[in-house]
């Protein structure tokens, strides 16, 4: 009687997947809030450990262990997510990351002894925030929206969504990251607008424009940088304190991976400092030695001056392709962990001539947002509705290795085009197509996504077969290709070769392999349920003890609830989540008649209240 | 033909059945798609209005927790949706989909041969963009040629009218006609318009 109807239905988490943090949201009624993680603190650093004995740490625990193991942990995965190796290559001189050998498709970087694919690092991030999650939530959590930056390719986002996959989430949809943050600022308050959202995260930058009408959020254009973040200010800091080091102590630590962990850390101490406070210290102290430079705000800005004036080119274009001036921007919201930085949110005033909001924590508005698309989803918000857009163009390869764009970049997602194919020769049984996603003209300066090998076309003269291709972007900016002969209406058959990225049959190994941990995990999920449950009745229970309805209970009945409350405590800090469910029943039992006793007398009560 | 609900076989089923309440297969024809009589001429604040309106009943969130068959016509829907709206809110875009569907496609043809009356304009164009000095003669010709598109659009208005009223061939020809010109001007304004900055 004391039991609340447990709601069965699977509760759908919002998950910021960053670069530098990460966190998960949920829809609490209808306020979304972010779910701490198991040393309360809500922001997950996106770092990941393995231990020697083969255990995987996420978090802050792992951010320690940048520093005493780099060679067994990684952070900043995001940036290599659906990535190539050659696209990477700029960035192995700044990061440590430590890539495999044959890694053309797929990335592979190693920690320790083995080597993983980012998606599978991320999933070890995911798996810790779904288990935040059923820890705080007491039940298992299977579904996820994920956020993903808005300039995110096909590759990249395919990626994100494999993440989840391996991690166990069923990703019910990824949701760009200023979209996400429009939401959560519940700006459908106000009924009609134009909203420019920035987001400059530790990785990633992002411009998006929206229009709002009746709880519409309708993505007029969207711009951006998938390389420019915080972690690029940070590097230049980091370089200015290695230069010194060197030069001070005659000594290049550049290549101690410890050193430049820790250098990092303190430079990252004093660049958050210098938010608030004119001139902040960088202090360093490695091996008995001590090193120490102030660094003035001024000096600072001028270090980072063309790090934010590299983001006001992607505004400007977004507003010419959304067609607004900056008159016409009603609001603008202020996204990610370097929009603290006085000289951005300076920067964005004078470019939009409007003063930003930054209202919410810019570290948890995208993840509350993400819960509010979970609430969509799920059915629990009514009334508001996302229409995004595509970032950029898809196009296929053309004779002579010009593209033909089919959906053009800014186009409300699903969207959809439609080509015929035929052969070029004689008896020919194969087309192939060559996918891309970009804005230049040849194909070789656009982004790879996929090659669709039509086969098994029957032969006959060139020019009479005509497969129709169909082109789908979903609303999570994922291609879907569909092809069907329409001589025959059957559907045709083809071979899909993505160009990064691992293929289904790789990640469904991956899902595999991961099982052993998915039920430990649904374990650990059950008996956090089991005790939130159990925390439930034994709370109703002691108010009742203190109702007049326990004193009419017999000595013996009162035995009985007194015993049942010590068994139930007895097991509550066991595993076995059975054993907890059963003590509960048991509870539940015993307290039936006083349950009853105080609702009688609860109507009791209200009639002595009601004048007749 | 849709003849039958795919969910409970009602007859006539429409958008929605109107028995089962399921989601039905999309039609393909735009203007079917959005309920309004095929023209040329167009209110797009009605367009805007209907596009929300069918946003908030066709968008695959709302059909998260539907059988998979639905949640496939809820994504096939909406892509034609979308790709519907972009194409009739714009009055170019619009005629290029009428044309195609009556047969008369312009395609990528059209462009190529310069009609005989802008021979002059373009000759005067090609002459200047490779004059380093030419850049006020570029401006004025981009200043023409901007006046020129913004005639035919006048002239457009009024074959567009013509052909709402009618639905005759001979109307459609001659939307098919300032079109391809039209499309010849906005790549020359093009051409005049990227050309780089010189100091």
């Amino acid at each position: 009687m004391f039991q609340i109807e447990f709601d069965n239905q699977d509760k759908v988490v919002g998950i910021d997947l960053g670069t530098t943090n990460s966190l998960a949201a949920w829809l609490n009624l209808t306020k979304p809030e972010v779910i701490p993680g198991e040393d309360g603190d809500k922001l997950v650093p996106s770092v990941v450990s393995l231990t020697e004995s083969g255990e995987v740490v996420v978090g802050n625990a792992a951010r320690q262990e940048l520093i005493d193991h780099p060679d067994r942990t990684i952070y900043s995965v995001k940036r290599l997510m659906g990535r190539g190796v050659e696209d990477v290559r700029e960035e192995l001189n700044l990061f440590p990351f430590r890539i495999a050998e044959g890694s053309e498709q797929v990335i592979r970087v190693v920690l320790g002894d083995k080597t993983f694919t980012p998606p599978e690092v991320s999933a070890m991030i995911l798996r810790q925030l779904k288990k935040n999650a059923e820890t705080a939530l007491g039940g298992p959590v299977s579904k996820a929206v994920i956020t993903v930056p808005a300039y995110f390719n096909d590759a990249q986002r395919q990626a994100t969504r494999d993440a989840g996959r391996i991690a166990g989430l069923e990703v019910l949809r990824l949701v760009n990251e200023p979209t996400a943050a429009a939401l959560a600022y519940g700006l459908d308050k106000r009924k009609e607008g134009v909203i420019a959202v920035y987001d400059l995260g530790g990785g990633t930058f992002d411009i998006s424009i929206l229009k709002l009408q009746d709880g519409i959020f309708e993505v007029l254009a969207t711009n951006g940088d998938t390389h420019l973040g915080g972690d690029d200010i940070d590097n230049r800091l980091l370089q200015i304190a290695l230069e010194d080091v060197r030069s001070e102590w005659g000594e290049d630590l550049s290549h101690i991976g410890e050193a430049v962990q820790t250098l990092r850390r303190d430079v990252i101490r004093a660049k958050e400092a210098l938010s608030f406070v004119p001139a902040a210290n960088i202090e360093f102290d490695w091996q008995g030695r001590h090193y120490k430079r102030e660094i003035t705000r001024e000096l600072f800005e001028g270090l980072i001056k063309d790090i934010v004036d590299r983001t006001l080119g992607p505004c400007r274009d977004c507003m010419r392709d959304a067609g607004v001036t900056p008159e016409q921007i009603d609001e603008v919201v202020m996204v990610g962990g370097s929009t603290r930085i006085p000289m951005v949110r300076g920067a964005v005033e004078v470019l939009f001539r409007a003063k930003p909001h930054t209202e919410l924590n810019p570290d948890e508005v995208v993840a509350l947002g993400a819960a509010v698309q979970a609430g969509i989803l799920s059915g629990a918000v009514e009334n508001q509705l996302l229409l995004d857009v595509t970032p950029l163009s898809l196009g296929i390869e053309m004779y002579g290795g010009l593209v033909s764009k089919i959906i053009h970049r800014n186009s409300t997602i699903p969207a959809s085009a439609g080509e015929t194919f035929t052969t070029a020769v004689d008896g020919q049984t194969n087309v192939l197509i060559h996918v891309v996603q970009g804005e230049r003209e040849l194909a070789k300066d656009c982004r790879s996504l996929a090659r669709f090998d039509l086969k098994g076309i029957a032969p006959m003269t060139a020019g009479f077969a005509r497969i129709e291709v169909r082109f789908l972007i979903d609303a999570n900016g994922i291609l879907n290709v569909t092809a069907r002969d329409a001589r025959t209406g059957k559907e045709q058959s083809m071979d899909v070769k993505p160009s990064y990225g691992l293929t289904d049959e790789q990640v469904e190994a991956m899902i595999e392999a991961s099982i052993d941990h998915a039920e430990e995990d649904y374990t650990a999920a059950q008996v956090a349920g089991a005790r939130v449950d159990a925390d439930t009745i034994l709370g109703a229970v002691d108010k009742a003890k203190r109702d007049p309805a326990w004193l009419d209970l017999s000595d013996e009945e009162r035995r009985g609830v007194t015993d049942a409350i010590n068994r139930l405590q007895l097991v509550y800090h066991s595993n076995d989540y059975e054993l907890i469910r059963k003590q509960i029943d048991v509870l539940n039992e015993v307290t039936h008649s006083l349950a009853e006793n105080m609702m009688n007398s609860a109507v009791r009560g209200a009639l002595k209240g009601t004048r007749v | 033909m849709k003849s039958a609900c795919w969910n409970c076989g009602a007859a006539m089923p429409g958008r929605f059945c109107p028995a089962c309440k399921a989601l039905q297969p999309p039609s393909s024809d735009y203007f079917e798609f959005f309920e309004i009589p095929r023209h040329l001429a167009l209110d797009t604040d009605d367009l805007e209005k209907r596009f929300y309106a069918l946003s908030r009943k066709l968008h695959p969130d709302l059909f998260s927790r539907k059988p998979a068959r639905e949640q496939q016509y809820s994504l096939d829907a909406s892509a034609v949706l979308n790709d519907a709206y972009r194409v009739l809110k714009e009055p170019v875009a619009r005629a290029m989909y009428v044309l195609k569907q009556e047969g008369l496609d312009i395609g990528e043809q059209g462009t190529k041969e310069v009609p005989p009356e802008l021979l002059e304009e373009v000759f005067e164009l090609n002459m200047a963009l490779e004059d380093e000095d030419a850049a006020p003669q570029v401006e004025e010709a981009l200043y023409r040629f901007q006046a020129m598109r913004q005639e035919i659009d006048t002239a457009l208005q009024i074959k567009f009218a013509a052909w709402d009223a009618s639905h005759d061939a001979p109307s459609l020809g001659e939307v098919r006609a300032l079109l391809n010109r039209r499309k010849y001007i906005t790549n020359l304004i093009d051409k005049a318009s990227h050309v780089p900055d010189r100091i």
